[in-house]
């Protein structure tokens, strides 16, 4: 396993949506990173490279640099880093001081070495910036940023579900490790814990999905974060918490499928399996972020959700999120709807399933003592077999779903026949996309849910009315496109499935070929 | 709630050991009530998928909360329910094959985290809701609809493995005396950590073994069954392990870890030695 690694920073004024087409700058520290993605730099952008490691010919947009000779001459060879930042800094005229003010703050911390790290990396960064101001270098002025009015966090998508789920009052959560939603369990392990709180390590995902549905009857806001493999073990469990009715919220950070799959690369086909995890007759709550921000709302949301119907919530996230650290509006908690579950408080004797919808929940310890059942079951929770309570239980937990029906969306030039509609990550991708084409004049609207299922309604309403609903998405199937579908949606997908996100020139391309003979929709055998 | 409910149609044979082990948990149940003056509501009773598991729908009197779950994870949900709420009496009851064939991967996690709960282990040597498959207690050789030619796989025995994966309390009980065993889940019940009550629990129409379990003078077979010698050092665990190669099914205490302490109680410690951080530092802790 393993193979190259690489880490992408984008850098803008304006809110970045995308990880974005083209490379600015490429530092290549291997040949073999710089064979492979140096047909991404841009025109006008450069190469930077690792001259004591291998030779290529430098021209003007390659620059090689002897960054541990260079590192080594500060006296502290573990500035290797500090030697690229600063020729990076020069690359994008970044005021001089910012980074030796940075390497101040990050070093300063009151051991002996201190004054000599700080010296040694200050160093470093004006050797890397000399190198790249002496041979002429430059990618031209990045503008200076502006301080925005409100406050920021910087977090990565697996913190901000994290920070959502103790945002929504998370009592328990249980999990298995998993790449890549093992963040989440790590974060819980390390903060979900004091009176009333509970944070472990599972044996498995079928340890984890029946321990938090365990908490969940038990009368607690309890959570499990897995990936594709982990929800496929869930799914059993997952039916149980739908039949007997208790709330839990599973977070699934898609990565490539089936089976192992591609651990490490993005993919958004585990929305079929989200919708339907279990056997039977069952269809699930999803909400699925498409944005390092959006994954803590999705995340406060889906508890709440799994309080206020009583059972299973699934959150899609994406492995693209998982990792991807981002500075966003600092989330005002005093401004967040928290929900609780409707809890029984009669006497004994209670029929904890009467009646066609919602009811309130015993907790143990308290009244209305009760069998939750995954058998069928009649209105006492016993077992039952009989034909009319089937139906009668199976329509009781659809019916709950109409209580989740709040979901927003966005629209944008609504009166266009044809919309572009992503779901999840490919949310940035195609917003970029969406500009671009608006900006040339081209005739596309716009439509976006982290509401899945159910989608609200009036948005469901409005997509019936389009000629052609394009969904961009990272599959081979087109999920989202075939769900849309059948709820009677002209909807076709846009797919890709090569464990990358879209890029924006690659949406660009595709929507304007497709839009230009909208009759008709395109399906996937 | 069987008599209260005309709708639940589900029956035990007549001679299920399974209506003892109902009996004895009602009696240990009632007397612990009795004893904490706490409710009956206090207890949660969680149920496999089996013969066994219907037990959470047939306790008469003041009703316990019940789980009837899926085939095999009573131990994850109960993990789930006593750490979710440690005030909680936690009560398992599932049988051979839930426990100790799909189940058996969720028995080593409990006994290392010593998780406070008590588990009913109701081993008729048989899968009976099925009708009579071959089950991981099933004797090797024994004949059955998945094992026509005599079953292949050797008997497991399931109190050397509890002693082996390091259970605090491990008991052994026959369905036949229920007093008895209502005494054994009370103990274990009281145990401070993950207690284990194995019970023989037979199965009058695939693995009918009373006569086997019981002995019959007249037939000249002798019973299977001993009682443990008052004088068995329950905390000694080298005597544990001899008392199961006399053969035969041990009934009585077999071994009790004397120092004990449950998974909740080893988090209570590190909670008193952490500075804890609420939603609101978390957020500020990642602010720019």
């Amino acid at each position: 396993m393993g193979g190259p690694t690489l880490a992408q920073s984008r850098i803008s004024t304006e809110p970045v949506l995308s990880a974005g087409d083209d490379l600015d700058v490429l530092v290549a520290f291997s040949r073999e990173a710089y064979d492979a993605h140096r047909s991404e730099v841009r025109k006008g952008g450069v190469i930077l490279y690792d001259s004591g490691g291998f030779q290529v010919d430098d021209d003007d947009n390659t620059l090689g640099l002897p960054i541990d000779e260079l590192a080594k001459s500060t006296g502290n060879p573990r500035a290797a880093n500090m030697v690229l930042l600063g020729a990076i800094a020069h690359l994008v005229n970044m005021p001089e001081e910012y980074l030796p003010d940075f390497v101040m703050k990050r070093f300063n911390r009151g051991r002996a070495g201190d004054v000599a790290v700080i010296k040694a990396n200050i160093m470093a960064l004006s050797l890397g910036r000399e190198q790249a101001r002496s041979r002429g270098f430059s990618i031209g002025e990045l503008e200076l940023p502006q301080k925005p009015e409100f406050e920021q966090i910087m977090v990565k998508g697996n913190d901000a579900i994290s920070l959502g789920a103790v945002a929504a009052g998370l009592d328990t959560f249980i999990g298995y490790p998993i790449s890549p939603a093992t963040a989440i369990l790590v974060f819980m392990e390390r903060n979900l814990i004091g009176p009333g709180k509970f944070a472990y390590q599972a044996s498995s995902e079928l340890e984890a999905i029946n321990a938090v549905l365990g908490a969940g009857y038990a009368g607690k806001k309890a959570m499990t974060a897995t990936s594709g493999p982990g929800l496929s073990l869930m799914s059993e469990g997952l039916g149980m918490g739908w039949m007997m009715e208790i709330p839990v919220v599973v977070v699934d950070v898609q990565r490539g499928g089936p089976a192992t799959g591609l651990p490490t690369k993005t993919e958004q086909s585990d929305l079929l399996a989200a919708l339907n995890p279990a056997h039977g007759d069952a269809r699930f709550p999803i909400i699925a972020p498409g944005t390092v921000e959006e994954c803590f709302y999705a995340t406060v949301k889906a508890i709440n959700w799994a309080e206020r119907y009583q059972g299973p919530v699934i959150v899609l996230s994406e492995q693209v999120f998982a990792e991807r650290n981002q500075n966003i509006p600092k989330p005002d908690l005093d401004k967040l709807v928290i929900e609780r579950r409707k809890v029984y408080s009669g006497e004994r004797g209670y029929r904890r399933y009467e009646g066609a919808d919602l009811s309130p929940m015993p907790l143990p310890g308290g009244p209305g003592s009760y069998v939750a059942n995954a058998s069928e079951h009649d209105p006492m929770g016993d077992t039952t077999h009989l034909a009319h309570r089937h139906v009668e239980m199976t329509e009781r937990r659809f019916n709950k779903l109409k209580l989740l029906e709040d979901g927003t969306y966005e629209g944008e030039h609504q009166e266009e026949p044809i919309a572009l509609m992503p779901w999840g990550a490919s949310k940035g991708p195609a917003r970029e996309a969406y500009n671009i084409m608006r900006e040339r004049g081209q005739r596309v609207g716009w439509y976006y849910t982290m509401y899945l299922h159910p989608l609200p309604p009036k948005l469901l309403e409005e997509l019936r009315q389009k000629e052609l609903v394009l969904v961009p998405e990272l599959n081979y199937q087109g999920q989202f496109a075939s769900i849309l579908r059948s709820q009677g949606v002209r909807a076709e997908a846009i797919t890709q499935y090569n464990g990358l996100p879209f890029k924006v020139r690659d949406l660009v391309a595709r929507v304007t070929e497709r839009a230009k003979s909208p009759k008709g929709v395109m399906v996937r055998a | 709630m069987s008599k209260k409910n005309p709708e639940y149609d589900f029956k035990w044979c007549p001679g299920c050991g399974d209506f003892g082990v109902r009996r004895a948990l009602e009696i240990a149940l009632q007397r612990r009530s009795a004893e904490t003056e706490l409710p009956m509501e206090n207890n949660v009773v969680v149920a496999g998928i089996g013969c066994s598991g219907n037990l959470v729908h047939l306790v008469e009197g003041p009703q316990p909360f019940g789980i009837h779950g899926i085939h095999g994870r009573t131990l994850p949900v109960a993990f789930g329910i006593k750490m979710a709420r440690p005030e909680l009496n936690v009560v398992v009851a599932a049988g051979d094959g839930d426990f100790l064939s799909i189940g058996g991967e969720h028995i080593a996690p409990q006994a290392k985290r010593n998780l406070d709960v008590t588990a009913i282990v109701m081993d008729n040597g048989v899968y009976g809701l099925t009708k009579g498959q071959g089950s991981p207690t099933t004797k090797m050789g024994t004949v059955t609809s998945t094992t026509p030619f005599g079953k292949l796989e050797e008997a497991l025995n399931p109190l050397v493995l509890y002693l082996t994966l390091g259970v605090g309390f491990i008991a052994s009980g026959f369905s036949g005396k229920p007093k008895d065993l209502a005494d054994l889940i009370y103990q274990g019940m009281s145990y401070p950590g993950f207690a284990i009550v194995h019970v023989q629990s037979p199965c009058t129409t695939y693995n009918d073994t009373y006569e086997v379990l019981k002995g019959n003078p007249q037939k000249g077979i002798l019973p299977v069954l001993w009682d443990v010698n008052a004088n068995h050092d329950r905390t000694d665990r080298d005597a544990a392990y001899g008392l199961l190669r006399k053969g035969g099914v041990p009934i009585g205490v077999i071994y009790q870890r004397e120092a004990s302490e449950p998974l909740e109680e080893r988090l209570k410690r590190v909670i008193q030695r952490i500075k804890l951080q609420d939603a609101r530092q978390l957020v500020e802790s990642f602010s720019i």
